[in-house]
C-alpha cells in the first residue's frame, strides 16, 4: 500500500534520511523501529508531507505523493498522529473529533464504536483537551484519527510517557483497529508494545533502513534484537 | 468549559474602583461611555491583527496602513454624500454611514488581499524579514494615501444624526459614542458566533493553536490565512471609519497613531485571543478615558502601566492560547 524508495530528506544542513526504503503491506500493522535520533519521526513526517523528501519517491496507492501537500495526501485518506499527539488544547475533546471529521457530523454508530475503545473520552467531551491527562490527550489523538475510516495511519511513539496500565489499554484498541481494513505504520521505542502488535518491522539507523522483516521472526532471534536494538529500546516487560 | 472570569472581574474592578476617584456620577457616566466606546473602536482594529499574529504567525506593522486606508475611504464616501450626511433625516445620515463603511471595509479588503500575496506570502515563517518588509509596505502605502488625497488633514464633519448627545440627568453621552458601543459589540458577538459556532470558526481557533495539525487532518490553511488576513484588513478599515468619524479629521499618520494601543491591547489580551482581545481593548480604552480625567499627565503612560502590570500577573496575556 506504502512503498518508500531511496527517499531522502534534508532538514537545513542535515541529511536526515539518507535512503530509505521499505514498503508498508496493505492490511498490515508495521512497526518502524530504532535508536533514538535514526530518522523514524522524520520518516514519517516526510511521508505525511510535513517535510519535502529532497530524492526519492514514496509511492501510495499507485500514485507518488512525494509532491503532494500535507492536506491533499490527508485527503488521500492518510491519518497522522503526531508524536507530541497535536491535540487542540483549547478546544473541547467534541471539537476536536468534529475537526477530525473531514466529512461533516461524526457517524454516531462509529462514534460509539470510539467511544467503546476510549470509553474516557466520552466522559470528557465537553472538557478542553488541555484539562485531559497524558493518556487521555494520546486517546483523544487516535480517536481523532479514526474519527472516518482512513485507509493509512500513521502515529509517532503512541505509548510515550504512558503508565502501564494506559498502555495495556492502547494495546486493546490497535487490536480492535487490526480488525479493520486500516493499514498502519507506529514508530515506537516500546519493544514489548512493538511485538504484540507488530505484523511487520522495519529498522532503522543513522537514516536508513537496516533490517525488515516479520516482528515473529525478530521476536525469535534475541540476537538480532540485540544486534539491531541494542541498548536502546525501552523493554517493559 | 470552564470559563475564566478573572480578566472580567479585572474590569469591573476597574469600572468601579474609577467611580470614587471621579467623585461625580454624571462625570463617571460620560468617562466610562466614552472608555468603552473608544475600546470597541479599538476592539474592530485589533481583532483581526490578533488573529493574524495567531494564526498565521505574521508580526504586520503595516496593520495601521489598513486603518488610513479604511478611513480615508470612508471620508471620501462621506464627503461626497454630503448632502445626505448632513440632511436633518436619520434615514439619509446611515445610509451615507452606510456606504461609507462599505467602502472601507471593500477598500482595505482589497488592500490586505494584494498585501497577502504580494508581501506577506514570501515571508512566511521568517520575522526579521516579516517586520522588514511590512515597514517598507507601510511607507509605500502612506505615500500613496499622499499622492491620492494629498498631505494634509482633512476635515469630517460627523453625520447630522450623531452630533450632540443624549442626556441622561447631569449625565451627557455623545451620541456618536453610542453607535460605536452598539456596532463594537454587535462586532464582538457576530465574531464570537463565527469562531465558537461555525465550522470556518473551529478551524481558524485550531489554527491558531497548531497550523500544521490542521493541515495533517486535511485542510488547506493557506487559504485560511488568506481568509484571516482580509477580513482582518476589513475589520481594520471598518475600525479606522469609526474612529475617522469619532476624530472628524482624516490624516496619514492616523493608523500608526492607533498601532501603538493596537498592540498594547494584542499583547493584553493574548496574541491570537479574540476574547482577550476584547477585554483588552476595553480595559485600554477605559483606562485612557480615566487617567485622562484623572490625571492628564499620566494618560499617555497609563496604558504602558496597565500592559506591564497585566503582563506581571499573567505573563502570556489576558486570554493565552493554547499552542
Amino acid at each position: 500500500m506504502l512503498s518508500l524508495v531511496g527517499v531522502n530528506t534534508h532538514i537545513g544542513q542535515y541529511h536526515i534520511l539518507q535512503g530509505v526504503d521499505f514498503d508498508v503491506p496493505r492490511g498490515s500493522l508495521t512497526m518502524l523501529l530504532g535508536r533514538n535520533g535514526a530518522g523514524k519521526t522524520t520518516c514519517l513526517r516526510t511521508i505525511m508531507g510535513l517535510w519535502r523528501a529532497s530524492a526519492g519517491r514514496i509511492r501510495y496507492e499507485k500514485a507518488d505523493i512525494q509532491d503532494l501537500k500535507t492536506p491533499d495526501i490527508a485527503r488521500l485518506g492518510v491519518a497522522y498522529v503526531p508524536e507530541n499527539m497535536g491535540i487542540f488544547a483549547g478546544l473541547t475533546v467534541r471539537e476536536n473529533m468534529l475537526l477530525a471529521a473531514r466529512g461533516g457530523a461524526p457517524d454516531p454508530k462509529r462514534l460509539d464504536w470510539i467511544f467503546g475503545l476510549f470509553p474516557a473520552l466520552q466522559k470528557f467531551w465537553q472538557t478542553a483537551a488541555g484539562n485531559l491527562s497524558g493518556g487521555q490527550k494520546q486517546m483523544l489523538a487516535i480517536a481523532r484519527a479514526i474519527i472516518e475510516p482512513r485507509k493509512l495511519l500513521l502515529v509517532d511513539e503512541p505509548t510515550k510517557g504512558l503508565a502501564p496500565a494506559i498502555i495495556g489499554n492502547m494495546i486493546e484498541a490497535f487490536r480492535e483497529l487490526k480488525r479493520t481494513d486500516t493499514t498502519i505504520l507506529v514508530v515506537e521505542q516500546n519493544f514489548h508494545f512493538a511485538q504484540t502488535l507488530g505484523d511487520a518491522v522495519a529498522v532503522m539507523d543513522s537514516g536508513r533502513i537496516v533490517h525488515l522483516g516479520r516482528m515473529d521472526a525478530l521476536v525469535a532471534d534475541p540476537a538480532l534484537q540485540a544486534k539491531l536494538l541494542g541498548l536502546s529500546l525501552e523493554t517493559h516487560q | 468549559m470552564k470559563r475564566d472570569w478573572l480578566p472580567l472581574a479585572l474590569l469591573a474592578v476597574l469600572i468601579l474602583g474609577a467611580l470614587p476617584l471621579v467623585a461625580s456620577l454624571p462625570i463617571w457616566i460620560t468617562l466610562t461611555v466614552a472608555g468603552l466606546a473608544m475600546g470597541l473602536m479599538i476592539f474592530m482594529m485589533a481583532s483581526g491583527l490578533t488573529l493574524v499574529f495567531g494564526l498565521m504567525d505574521v508580526m504586520n506593522f503595516a496593520h495601521g496602513v489598513f486603518i488610513s486606508v479604511g478611513a480615508y475611504a470612508a471620508a471620501s464616501v462621506l464627503l461626497a454624500l454630503k448632502g445626505q450626511a448632513q440632511a436633518p433625516g436619520l434615514a439619509a445620515n446611515l445610509a451615507a454611514i452606510g456606504a461609507a463603511v462599505l467602502a472601507a471595509i471593500a477598500l482595505a479588503a482589497a488592500l490586505g488581499w494584494f498585501f497577502e500575496r504580494v508581501v506577506i506570502r514570501p515571508v512566511y515563517g521568517d520575522h526579521l524579514r516579516q517586520i522588514l518588509v511590512t515597514m517598507g509596505g507601510l511607507i509605500v502605502v502612506e505615500q500613496l494615501i499622499i499622492v491620492f488625497w494629498g498631505p494634509d488633514l482633512i476635515s469630517l464633519p460627523r453625520p447630522t444624526a450623531l452630533t450632540g448627545s443624549f442626556i441622561f440627568g447631569d449625565a451627557a453621552i455623545e451620541r456618536y459614542r453610542v453607535l460605536a458601543v452598539a456596532a463594537g459589540l454587535a462586532l464582538f458577538g457576530a465574531m464570537w458566533l463565527l469562531l465558537n459556532r461555525t465550522r470556518i470558526g473551529l478551524l481558524v481557533r485550531a489554527g491558531v493553536e497548531n497550523a500544521e495539525m490542521v493541515e495533517a487532518l486535511g485542510y488547506r490553511v493557506r487559504r485560511l490565512f488568506v481568509g484571516v488576513f482580509v477580513v482582518g484588513s476589513a475589520l481594520a478599515g471598518l475600525g479606522g471609519a469609526m474612529w475617522a468619524m469619532y476624530q472628524e479629521s482624516v490624516n496619514v499618520q492616523m493608523g500608526m497613531q492607533v498601532l501603538v494601543m493596537i498592540f498594547i491591547v494584542v499583547i493584553i489580551g493574548g496574541l491570537g485571543s479574540v476574547g482577550g482581545c476584547f477585554v483588552g481593548a476595553l480595559l485600554v480604552g477605559l483606562m485612557a478615558n480615566y487617567t485622562g480625567f484623572l490625571a492628564p499627565k499620566l494618560a499617555l503612560g497609563s496604558n504602558i502601566l496597565l500592559m506591564v502590570l497585566v503582563l506581571l500577573w499573567r505573563p502570556r496575556g489576558l486570554y493565552p492560547v493554547a499552542k
